[in-house]
This record gives structure tokens, C-alpha cells and sequence, in this order.
């Protein structure tokens, strides 16, 4: 498994945050945030609640805004500009905690909507895309019904699909399991894997510490709107070093 | 994946950074006006044409009330007075306010009568509107209508107090009998309340009324908003039970109460209050047993909370399907009848859903009673569109007095609404 | 091992009506039953005894006697000496005319009322808020005398039109708004103009067919045609266009100022109580129209609109195709029943003086044959048949536009 952690990993630089910080109102949310992810790496961030893990991710693909500092995905840098805007959300997927899917499409319709809207691509080609990650993630047998109709397990499944359809190069999970029951957070963390070991980058805020293990090239720490730790996730989880850190690996490894 | 780059990535913060106020241009008025009036040109524009027309509007009317005069004696002096200028003829309210809040018939040396019932009602609704008050203070909510009965209408004072103890004579037969079962407890109640009535009834000196010690004044010298309010609160009191029962029926398992229950449901809310009232004031006088007359506020009343009934009925059926079936569910294994699981579980619990929904069918109601002014009742705009206008002194002044009345129920339903979001929230948190 | 036998069947007993589950429920309806029965058999007595007392009798002749008096506004051929049957039909065309004007001029106010008040303009938002909040909290009675009296007192009397050196000018040379309505240009049809009309219609087709060949293309290639500027100008042109080459066969037939002395002639005049009673119920009704499609919007979780939005969808887009599917599922219902609130308060038209329904069989009619019982009965039948009719409509379409779930 340690091999996978260390596969793939290039030198090519994905998205790369200097000084980043984010104000809501004079609530100051996310301080001096220096982050570097390079192409294939796999980074789970970790928390506590109000520690602005969330808000990172959604700083990258421009769902919030940031008022210092600088965020560069694939080498576009992020400001006001439109263009840039939906240059690196197209090349960039999300996947969030309560799946988000279209209730009034179907599965099928929910994966073709954004190829054949935004990437202009014809209907045909945008359903064979389609069904080549519907199967990718296991449920080709679903496209025809509605999300109402799947299970949650499904549905976020479903939604990794919808993402990966964009062929991005780089996939943010936004606590992708914390709204299923327990016996369907495999299916969705297998699916995770997978894409993992395919050398797809991930940016992932998770609780899943097994996960982090498995797959991981990094673990980041977060608390209070800064990067308290980062390490491998070895050494991250066997030797914590901030008392902070340990503090909450303590909290949540412990049950 | 060489050596250099794992161990590059081992991170410990020695120092924590202390939070910074933000950058100048991210907040402060500035930034807000750019953001919130000017953030795109179409933006900028709507704004540039909502500024222009609020001064058009403030321009016209700002004037026209500040040069207002509140002392004339007819609307012919204010125009003297004002010579040309724009001004408002507020005299008219100054000298008819009386007339525009009880009726130009209600006797005015009885006006604290009404307007002490008024100041009651607050009392009264308080314990109901505001969960945290002490529930002793229901007591006094349950006697208020019979207090303001007696202060409004005057009249003996045996009348209420017969009513009182037939009603607390009916309740104490029904809190005795309803464990045993509820339709003893029910109709025991009803019976024994009717009972005392008729007792009480014979009891009564005749021409008791005239040596009463409050005046009695008959219903059709009620009149202006005192009217809608009273209206208002008294249909929609009594229209809330007969509102459960509807919505019971509507949902009930037995065909034939469901199908009455529909039919009548649908068919209220099928036809416009104002045909209802029509019937109220040419029709439903043949239904009652010949010689019998029937006061044209009680045939109203009638009507009117029939109407209302219907409206929350259907809140109430919403409030019952949001209710999780686990609900009916639990109480039928605890062994609970019926009306026992009506009474005690599923009721209280979706009344307090259809909280929000009945203050608005209530706030729809008081609005609605105006309508009474085209059957020719003298309600607030009744009074205005009829003796108002039509007496020699102040016939023109229409924009003062209909601003009033726009005014008046603006205060009243603003603030109900108000109190409507806030339960609202309240009941939102409460059910986390 | 033992072995299952039925349970003893009971002989009947009277307790079991009560107690049994199986005769319970029968028990009650037919208490029920007997009580109806019983509270009809009183009314209907009461009803006749009072009748006999009074002289009169419930019948249905009065519709087919003259109704001796003029109606102002009216959409067919009608005089005092018609029927009282047609007096009442003249109402309920009057009716369904301000119910459906009002109704499409309450959802243009309300629909932009409502988008603009979840505006990120913090003006025009609260704005729109004020206005909301001042029209649903007074009576729609109350409104509609103040804007009667707005037309009736403000605008100035068909006098100041007319002459040759008019005290005012008509609007654009076309229009005269007075105290006794709108005067408009009517039209007037010479000969080819149907061929304008037959092209207007097959314009507005034509943009149709237009917009599903852009969407079709799309599916297919993938390639984008422009839908905004195509589609206005197939509307426009193409009729423009006929109308000159048929030599403008369409004319108007303006108010002239000039032909009397006591009022315009000319034209089609637009009473002046179907247009405060038409303005006064859209500007009422638009307000809670307004709330209807603000909740509609605001119930599409914001989730939607990110997800849409990190898929890549440009906001025009995300509108269109994932947030206004979803919020017209929730704003239609509320729609439709505030439709339904247009009808039954167009009933108020006898405060204006319009002669709906209401006016002309509950009012006039009513007043003067004596027939209390039979106009307010069939008042509320014509009432009872417009709400069915809408709440059928609502029905199917909620379920035709029913999200499937598990």
C-alpha cells in the first residue's frame, strides 16, 4: 500500500497557493496559507469543524473568493477574470458532502448535461462518456433513473461520475462520506481508490483516516483557518508532532 | 520519488499566525456600495432608476403630508387655508377618529367599553401567541370572551355569566366522563352545559336589560374597525376547532364523513366570501324557524368563520401529513384509542406545525372583513365610503381617510406577520 | 406440534356496533347519515314555512324575463330589453375578461417583483421587498377603491381632449387616458389583412421550430447557434415586412377629438372601472405572486447552483437548466391557486361599478326580481365550476411534473 502512496508523482506542479488568505466579513477564516500540490499526488486535509478545510477547497475552484494571496491551477492563476474562472473549473471536479445531484434529470442526463453545455460536445459521444464512467464507478445499470431513486452510496457515486465526465485533471472531495450510512462508505472510498490508482490528483478533506493511509502522498492538518501539520501519512499519524495534532488524532482514532 | 522530495513535505507550524483585519478595499462602505448598487452596469442602471423614482414618489407626497392641517372644520377651510399648496386634510381624521374606530351609531360615552375589551385582548392572546408565559394565565383567555361580550354589548350581566357557568358546567362533565370514553365525555359535556343554559335561561328576570348596570347596545350600532376586529377574532377563534374537525374528517378512514368533509371543503373554498355573505344577509334568514330573528353580526359571524374553517382546514391537513407516521404509529401500540391519540399526541403536535399557516389564513381573514361594508355594514370602509364622504363637510377627502384605513391595517398585519416569522424561527430551532 | 384452528365465530351482539372494529366505523356513518338527514329535513322545513310566510317560491323563470336595465361595458350584443340569462352571461364574460387580463398582468408584476428581490442590488431588493410588504397587508378592497379613485379623480375628464386646440394632447397621438377609461386606437381590418395575421402566427411557430432545431443541432455536432437576436427578429421581420408589401392593409382607428362635442368617438374605449379593477387585482396579486417565486428560487438548495457551478455552467445556464426546473415545480401550484384568488376577488367589481357576474345576477338581478335564493345559488355554482376547472388543471399538472423518487 505504501507503494501506491508513492506512485505516479510527478514534478509537474497542479495547483500551487501562496499566502492565501480569506476574509468572511473581518472574521479572518483562512491565514497564510502556503500550499504546493504537485500532478498524481493524493492529499487528504483533516481537521476539526470551523478549522476552514472546506473553505480551501472551494477557494481553488473559485466557489468562494479570496481576498490576499495568490491560487494558480494548471498554471492559470485564479482572479476575477471569467475566462480563467471556467478554464480551470473545467479542468478541475468536485465532488460534495450531500452529492448535489440534478433531482429532475436523469443519471444518465445528470453526466451529459455539463459535456454537452460547456465543452460543446454532441449528445452521442457525451452518453458513451457517460456510460464509460457509470461503469467505471459500477452502476451502468442506473443511468435511466432519477437520483431520488438510488441510494445514498449511489448517488455519490453517481456524482463522481457526473465530475469525471469533464475529464478533469484534478478531483477535490469536499467530506465525500460523511452524509452515508456506514455500509455504504466502502463503495464510495473503493471508487476513490480506484481513481487513485489511475494517478488522478485529489485534494480530499475527510475523516477517513483509513483512507488517508491507504492512498495518501500527504496528510494536512488544519485548525483555526491555518496548516498546523503536514507530513507522510506514516509518520503524520504514528508521530504527530503539534500538540494540536495529536489532540485531535487522539479525538477521532480513538472510537 | 526520491528521498528528498518525502522528506521535503514534513510540516510543523512552530507559530500560529494571529488573525489580521481585513484588507481595505474587501469591506467599508465603499466596497459595499460597490458591490451591493453598482457591481455591473445593468446594476448601476436599476439602481440610477430605482433612486429616480423613490425621490418622483417622495417628491410628490413628502410635501403633501408635512403641509397636512389637523385642526379645520371641513375640507373647504383646509383648501382656504392651504390656497393652492398641496396639503393634506388631516382634520378629518382628528374630528371623526371616534366614528372611524367604533361606528357613527356606538353610543360615545360607552367608548371605554370597547376599547377596554381591546386592551384585554392583548392580555387575553398573550399566553396563546407566547409560549413561555405561565399557563396560568390561559384562565383568563378562556374567560376573556365572555368579559368582552359583557363590555361590548352590554346588557345584563346574567347573560355571560350564565354562559360562563354552562361552559365551565360542561368542561368539568367532560374532564369527569372523558376517560372513561370520549364521546361520554364529549356529549356529556354538551349536554350539561345545554342544561345549565336553559336553567339559567328561565332565570333571568324579564327587562332585565333595561336596568342593566352596562347599557345595552344592540349589534347593529356596531361599527368601524372596533367592527373588522371583532369580526376578525371572534371567526377566527371559533373557526380553528371547527377547522380541526374538518381536516380529522378529511383524512378519516370512513367514506361517508370523508366524502361530506370534502365536499364541503372544496366548496367553500370554491366561491368568493363576498357570495357568502350574500347569503349571510338575503338568505340565511329562511333557514331559521319562522318568527325567529337573527341578528344580521351572528348570521355574519356564521358565515364568515364557516369560511375560515374551510381555509384552515386544509393548514391543519398539511400540518397532519408533515407529522411522521411513526407518530400514529407509537400511539396505537401504547394502546391509545382514537380520540385519546388524537387528543394527546398527534394534535398537539401538528397544530404547533400549522402555527404559521393558521396566522396567515387569520391574517388573510381580517383583511377580508371588510367585505362586510358591501352588505352594507358600517365597518371601517363602510363608515369612510358611506356617512364619511357622503356629509357635505368632508366629501373629497378621499386620500387622507383611505390612507388611514391603509394605514390602520397595515400596523395590524405587518405586525401579525411579523409575529408569524418569528414563531416561525422559534418552531424552526425547536425542532433541530 | 399444534394445529391452528379458526377462531370461535362470535354470535352478534349489540355492543359489538361500538367496539368491533368491523361495525364500528359502519356505527358511526350511519350516525352521521342520520344526523345530515335529519339537520336537512329542519333547514328544508324552515326554509319552506318562511317562503310560504313571504309569498314566494324557488324557481328558475325569472332568468328568461327582460332585465330592464343597461349594462356599460360589455363583450356581446345586449340591451335593457334582454333576458335576465343574458344579462348574466354578459357578466360572466365580463368576469373571465378581468380574471384572465389580470391574471397574465399579476404574473408579469410578480415574476419580475420576485427575481428582482433576490437581486444582489441591495436597493432594488429591498425595494421590491417594500412593495411586497405594502400590498399584502392591506385589504385588496382597500386597493382597489384607491386606485378607482386615483382614475376616476385624477385623470382629467374626456373634455380636455377634445377641440381644436385640445388642453392636452393624445398620448402619442393615439391614446387618451381620462376619467372615464382608456381610449385606444382600435384596429381596423382592410383587405389582406389577414395575410399579416396568417404570417405573425406562422413567425411565432417559426421561432419555436427555430429554438428546438438550435437544440437539436447542439445534441448533435455540438455546435451553438445564437438564440436571443434570431428569435426577435424572425417575430418581427417577416410581418413588417408583409405589412408593406400588402400596402399596410392594417389601419387604426384613433380617438378623434374633433368629431363631438361632449366626448371622444372613435377608437374602443376602455372603461374606466375594468381598468382600476384590473390594475388594482394585478399589483395585489403580483405582490404575493412575487413571494411565490422568491420561495420557488430560494428552495433549490444552494448546493445546485455549485454544483452547476464547478461542473462549469456559466450562471445564464445554471439558471436555465437546473435551478428553474426545479423552482417552477414549487412555484406553479401557488401560481395557479393565486389565479384561482384573481377569480373569486373579481367578485368585488360591484364596488367599482364593472358589471361582472357578481354585479349583474347577485346585484342588479337580484335586487330587482326578489330572487335571493336562486342568483346567490347560481352565483356560487359559475364560482364552483371555475375552481374545479383550475384546481383540475393544478392536478395534472402536479403530477404530471412529479420528481420520481424511491
Amino acid at each position: 500500500m505504501a507503494e501506491t502512496a508513492h506512485m505516479q508523482v510527478s514534478d509537474e506542479v497542479a495547483i500551487s497557493i501562496q499566502n492565501m488568505n480569506k476574509w468572511y466579513g473581518t472574521f479572518h477564516v483562512l491565514r497564510d496559507i502556503d500550499l504546493t500540490v504537485n500532478r498524481g499526488e493524493r492529499i487528504v486535509i483533516c481537521g476539526p469543524s470551523g478549522s476552514g478545510k472546506s473553505t480551501l477547497i472551494r477557494c481553488i475552484n473559485a466557489l468562494e473568493e479570496h481576498q490576499k494571496g495568490s491560487i494558480e491551477v494548471d498554471g492559470t492563476l485564479l482572479s476575477s477574470d471569467l475566462k480563467n474562472i471556467d478554464k480551470i473549473r473545467s479542468e478541475v471536479g468536485m465532488c460534495f458532502q450531500h452529492f448535489n445531484l440534478f433531482p429532475h434529470l436523469t443519471i444518465l442526463e445528470n453526466c451529459t448535461l455539463a459535456p454537452i453545455w460547456v465543452r460543446k460536445t454532441p449528445k452521442k459521444e457525451a452518453e458513451e462518456t457517460a456510460m464509460h464512467f457509470l461503469e467505471k464507478v459500477k452502476i451502468p445499470e442506473q443511468a435511466g433513473k432519477y437520483p431520488g431513486q438510488l441510494s445514498g452510496g449511489q448517488q455519490q457515486r453517481v456524482a463522481i461520475a457526473r465530475s469525471l465526465c469533464m475529464k478533469p485533471r484534478i478531483m477535490l472531495f469536499d467530506e465525500p462520506t460523511s452524509a452515508l450510512d456506514p455500509e455504504m462508505i466502502k463503495e464510495v472510498l473503493d471508487t476513490m481508490i480506484s481513481l487513485a490508482e489511475e494517478g488522478m490528483t485529489m485534494l480530499c478533506v475527510t475523516h477517513e483516516m483509513g483512507f488517508a493511509r491507504q492512498v495518501a502522498n500527504r496528510v494536512i492538518f488544519m485548525d483555526a483557518g491555518q496548516i498546523v501539520e503536514q507530513n507522510e501519512p506514516e509518520e503524520f499519524f504514528n508521530n504527530p508532532k503539534s500538540d494540536r495534532t495529536q489532540l485531535f488524532l487522539s479525538q477521532i482514532l480513538g472510537h | 520519488m526520491s528521498d528528498s522530495q518525502t522528506n521535503s513535505v514534513a510540516f510543523v507550524r512552530t507559530e500560529d499566525v494571529p488573525p489580521a483585519p481585513p484588507p481595505y478595499n474587501s469591506s467599508g462602505p465603499i466596497k459595499w456600495a460597490r458591490e451591493n448598487l453598482f457591481a455591473t452596469p445593468a446594476n448601476g442602471v436599476l439602481t440610477l432608476v430605482a433612486l429616480y423614482a423613490i425621490y418622483v414618489v417622495l417628491s410628490g407626497t413628502l410635501p403633501w403630508i408635512l403641509n397636512g392641517l389637523w385642526t379645520t372644520d371641513s375640507l373647504a377651510e383646509c383648501r382656504e387655508i392651504l390656497n393652492g399648496k398641496a396639503g393634506a386634510c388631516f382634520s378629518v381624521l382628528t374630528e371623526r377618529l371616534n366614528q372611524l374606530l367604533f361606528g357613527f351609531k356606538y353610543p360615545p360615552e360607552l367608548y371605554w367599553r370597547p376599547a377596554l375589551a381591546f386592551a384585554l385582548l392583548f392580555v387575553a392572546g398573550a399566553p396563546v401567541l407566547f409560549f413561555d408565559l405561565p399557563r396560568k394565565l390561559l384562565i383568563f383567555t378562556a374567560i376573556y370572551p365572555f368579559i368582552a361580550f359583557y363590555l361590548i354589548w352590554g346588557g345584563t350581566l346574567a347573560a355571560p355569566v350564565i354562559a360562563l357557568v354552562g361552559c365551565v358546567g360542561g368542561a368539568l362533565v367532560y374532564q369527569r366522563f372523558v376517560k372513561n370514553s370520549f364521546a361520554a365525555g364529549f356529549f356529556g359535556g354538551i349536554a350539561a352545559a345545554v342544561v345549565i343554559w336553559a336553567i339559567g335561561g328561565m332565570l333571568i328576570p324579564e327587562g332585565a336589560s333595561e336596568t342593566a348596570m352596562l347599557t345595552a347596545v344592540p349589534s347593529r350600532d356596531l361599527g368601524g374597525f372596533m367592527l373588522n376586529m371583532m369580526l376578525g377574532v371572534t371567526c377566527v377563534s371559533l373557526s380553528v376547532p371547527l377547522g380541526i374537525a374538518l381536516a380529522l374528517g378529511r383524512q378519516s378512514d370512513m367514506p361517508l364523513i370523508k366524502v361530506i368533509c370534502v365536499l364541503f371543503i372544496e366548496f367553500i373554498r370554491g366561491v368568493p366570501l363576498i357570495t357568502l355573505l350574500f347569503v349571510a344577509s338575503v338568505m340565511l334568514s329562511y333557514f331559521f324557524p319562522p318568527e325567529s330573528t337573527v341578528d344580521l353580526f351572528l348570521r355574519v359571524v356564521i358565515m364568515i368563520t364557516i369560511f375560515s374553517a374551510a381555509y384552515i382546514a386544509e393548514v391543519i391537513r398539511g400540518g397532519l401529513a408533515a407529522l411522521p407516521k411513526g407518530q400514529y404509529e407509537a400511539a396505537n401500540s401504547l394502546g391509545l384509542d382514537y380520540p385519546q391519540a388524537m387528543r394527546l399526541i398527534i394534535l398537539p403536535q401538528a397544530l404547533k406545525i400549522s402555527i404559521p399557516g393558521i396566522v396567515n389564513v387569520a391574517v388573510g381573514l381580517f383583511k377580508d372583513t371588510t367585505l362586510v361594508s358591501v352588505i352594507s355594514m358600517f365597518d371601517l370602509v363602510g363608515m369612510i365610503r358611506g356617512p364619511i364622504l357622503a356629509s357635505t363637510d368632508w366629501n373629497g377627502v378621499y386620500w387622507e381617510l383611505y390612507g388611514f384605513a391603509a394605514f390602520l391595517f397595515f400596523v395590524v398585519c405587518y405586525g401579525i406577520s411579523q409575529y408569524s416569522q418569528w414563531l416561525e424561527r422559534r418552531l424552526a430551532t425547536d425542532h433541530r | 406440534m399444534t394445529t391452528l384452528t379458526d377462531p370461535p365465530r362470535e354470535s352478534f351482539r349489540l355492543g359489538m356496533l361500538i367496539n368491533d372494529s368491523r361495525y364500528r366505523s359502519l356505527t358511526f356513518q350511519g350516525i352521521a347519515l342520520l344526523a345530515l338527514i335529519v339537520a336537512f329535513a329542519y333547514l328544508g322545513n324552515n326554509l319552506m314555512s318562511n317562503l310560504r310566510a313571504a309569498g314566494l317560491n324557488i324557481s328558475f323563470d325569472f332568468l328568461g324575463s327582460s332585465a330592464g336595465y343597461d349594462i356599460n361595458q360589455r363583450l356581446i350584443e345586449y340591451d335593457s330589453q334582454s333576458s335576465n340569462s343574458r344579462a348574466a352571461i354578459v357578466g360572466i364574460l365580463n368576469t373571465l375578461l378581468v380574471a384572465v387580463l389580470a391574471c397574465i398582468t399579476a404574473t408579469i408584476f410578480g415574476v419580475l417583483a420576485g427575481v428582482l428581490r433576490l437581486s444582489n442590488n441591495w436597493l432594488v431588493s429591498k425595494l421590491m421587498a417594500f412593495y411586497v410588504e405594502i400590498f399584502r397587508n392591506i385589504p385588496v378592497l382597500i386597493w382597489i377603491i384607491i386606485i378607482h379613485t386615483i382614475v376616476t379623480a385624477v385623470m382629467p375628464g374626456p373634455k380636455t381632449y377634445l377641440g381644436a386646440e385640445p388642453k392636452t394632447d393624445l398620448f402619442l397621438g393615439l391614446f387618451a387616458f381620462t376619467n372615464r377609461g382608456i381610449y385606444v386606437p382600435a384596429p381596423v381590418w382592410g383587405p389582406g389583412s389577414m395575410v399579416v395575421v396568417a404570417t405573425f402566427i406562422a413567425s411565432v411557430i417559426g421561432v419555436f421550430a427555430y429554438r428546438r432545431y438550435a437544440t437539436k443541432l447542439l445534441y448533435r455536432t455540438g455546435k451553438m447557434l445564437p438564440t436571443g437576436w434570431p428569435s426577435i427578429a424572425l417575430l418581427i421581420v417577416p410581418s413588417v415586412i408583409i405589412f408593406y408589401i400588402m400596402g399596410q392593409p392594417i389601419g387604426l382607428d384613433a380617438p378623434d377629438p374633433l368629431a363631438n362635442r361632449f366626448n371622444l368617438r372613435g377608437g374602443i374605449q376602455i372603461g374606466a372601472p375594468l381598468i382600476a379593477l384590473w390594475l388594482a387585482l394585478s399589483v395585489y396579486t403580483g405582490a404575493f405572486i412575487a413571494e411565490n417565486v422568491r420561495a420557488g428560487i430560494q428552495a433549490v438548495s444552494k448546493g445546485q447552483t455549485e454544483a452547476a457551478s464547478a461542473l462549469g455552467l456559466r450562471p445564464g445556464r445554471v439558471m436555465n437548466l437546473v435551478v428553474l426546473p426545479q423552482a417552477l415545480r414549487v412555484i406553479i401550484p401557488p401560481l395557479i391557486s393565486q389565479y384561482l384568488n384573481i377569480t373569486k376577488n373579481s367578485s368585488l367589481a360591484i364596488v367599482v361599478g364593472y358589471a361582472d357576474i357578481t354585479a349583474t345576477l347577485g346585484g342588479i338581478t337580484l335586487n330587482q326580481t326578489g330572487r335571493a335564493i336562486e342568483c346567490v345559488l347560481l352565483l356560487m355554482l359559475f364560482y364552483l365550476c371555475i375552481s374545479l376547472a383550475i384546481s383540475a388543471v393544478m392536478n395534472v399538472y402536479n403530477s404530471s411534473i412529479k420528481l420520481k423518487e424511491r
